[in-house]
């Protein structure tokens, strides 16, 4: 059974092309990906990221349990602070990637929708000490606030002053009377926020958001947008360039591996020798040097060897060309490498770039 | 809503066909450019070749994916629209624009006009696309 998010009336009303994606309708793009990836570069967007898995996860044990489970150190986390991080199993693969915010009186886990279930499983097998684990999905709603003009659009509407909140920092608030969670967060490159709301009152402030976005031309954007805006910024997706058969540190994400912390973590222990040993394979940034455009499962050559596999690829449209992120063999992972793509029977030449590939986001570091 | 000119010839792979005496013009239909969305790029490169029915024409480029283009129809592919064959920037979009107008693709000078008959008529191409928008 498919299920619909909060907002799905909304979708239908503004044209949205809906599909099933993670359990649920969403839609795949309202009037066009291009469009919809450029209102977001220049002005704001709406994305309903409802479909995410929202964990909550409270007891006197929780902090010292999340870091047991995530790489990234979570005890590092100041009340209302929050981080990206991974989940690994014991042998270093990506169970998930994921945003773990640390409130007063409990963490809040947000995974992607397609893991939802395993993760949650995954975190209950693991449960040691005095840890609740509640899964409050269905009750939470999340919106996605991105582009430059996210600030000055939120603010009409927003109880609380946004300008001092800082990047992966969260905040209560009332967002047209309607009490919020509101970090800046996202996944697009641009400044941005996400909202946590009470699924019953959602409609109510996607509406205001709507009219307050107006001045600055809001559209609600879907999931070919996201996808685009994501790979501009080598930003991974669970499914295509990380999975339970890539390890954290070969997709670059060593940034969020943190061996040092105490009490570990699940994976630690291979994780380190693969980083002493360096990984095989890298994540790397493709930018195309004709017109071709890569896609998934497309082979990579260098000297005529096959050397890696594309991940994901896609029509740029902030730069006009294809790009494509690529596992392949770390001794051509090297910015300024030239390799090729098997293209539809033919090799097209690929340059490695350093990432990001738009490096113009109005995000705050 | 989809629409399905009533004067052409369709495919099951959302081609459609305007015949004219022995030569076809071929594009692709509203419902696949609506599908497709976003075309960025258009080859046929089957120009100046032989086809056989159901063979590829050459390919559709839209952002997300790349699709082929079928030959309804067998015969030498004669021309192939000049403004958005291989064509840069924004010229491809014509297809999702007009794909029954400017947005065609190729003429095919057909070798065995009987094919024809095979091909779907507008009702029963309007049945497959409700099929396909309700699975």
């Amino acid at each position: 059974m498919i299920k619909n998010t909060p907002f799905y009336s909304r979708h239908l009303a503004a044209g949205g092309k809906m599909v099933e994606f993670a359990g649920y309708n969403l839609p795949l793009q309202f009037h066009g990906i291009i469009p919809e990836h450029q209102r977001v570069r220049t002005t704001v967007g709406v994305f309903d990221v409802s479909h995410m898995g929202r964990i909550r996860i409270s007891g006197s044990d929780a902090l010292a349990f999340v870091n047991q489970m995530t790489t990234n150190d979570a005890s590092t986390l100041a009340v209302n602070q929050a981080q990206y991080s991974v989940m690994c199993y014991p042998d270093g693969g990506i169970v998930d990637d994921l945003v773990v915010y640390r409130f007063e009186d409990h963490l809040l886990l947000v995974v992607n929708g397609a893991n939802n279930e395993k993760d949650t499983n995954w975190l209950q097998e693991h449960l040691r000490g005095d840890v609740r684990l509640q899964n409050i999905t269905e009750t939470v709603a999340q919106l996605a606030v991105q582009g430059p003009k996210a600030e000055p659009c939120l603010k009409k509407i927003c109880s609380i002053d946004l300008s001092p909140l800082g990047f992966y920092w969260a905040a209560r608030a009332k967002v047209a009377d309607v009490d919020c969670i509101i970090s800046r967060t996202g996944y697009t490159g641009e400044d941005g926020f996400e909202l946590y709301l009470p699924a019953e009152q959602a409609l109510r402030v996607w509406d205001e958001l709507m009219l307050a976005g107006k001045e600055f031309q809001i559209e609600p954007i879907g999931l070919g947008a996201r996808d685009t805006l994501r790979l501009e910024m080598k930003y991974c997706l669970y499914g295509n360039d990380i999975d339970a058969t890539i390890n954290p540190l070969e997709a670059g994400l060593g940034f969020v591996v943190k061996f040092d912390k105490a009490g570990g973590f699940i994976g630690a222990d291979v994780l380190r020798r693969i980083a002493e040993e360096k990984p095989k394979r890298r994540l790397v940034c493709l930018e195309m040097k004709d017109r071709s455009i890569p896609r998934p499962h497309q082979k990579v050559y260098a000297d005529g060897v096959e050397v890696g596999t594309v991940t994901s690829g896609t029509m740029s449209p902030s730069l006009g060309k294809g790009i494509a992120l690529a596992y392949v063999n770390r001794k051509y992972a090297a910015t300024g490498t030239e390799l090729e793509i098997e293209i539809r029977g033919n090799r097209a030449k690929a340059l490695v770039v350093s990432p990001p590939f738009y490096k113009h986001g109005s995000r705050k570091k | 809503m989809t629409e399905i000119p009533a004067d052409l010839k369709y495919t099951k792979t959302h081609e459609w066909a305007r015949i004219q005496g022995d030569i076809a013009t071929v594009g692709i239909t509203d419902f696949a450019q609506k599908e497709l969305s976003d075309i960025v790029y258009v080859e046929i490169t089957a120009l100046g070749k032989t086809v056989k029915q159901n063979e590829p024409l050459g390919f559709i480029e839209a952002v997300k994916a790349t699709s082929d283009i079928y030959a309804p129809l067998s015969g030498e592919v004669i021309e192939a629209n000049q403004q958005i064959n291989k064509a840069e920037g924004e010229a491809p979009a014509m297809v999702n624009r007009d794909p029954y107008g400017q947005g065609w693709l190729c003429r095919i000078r057909l070798s065995n006009p009987a094919e024809i008959s095979g091909l779907l008529d507008s009702s029963s191409y309007a049945e497959l696309v409700k099929r396909s928008e309700h699975h």
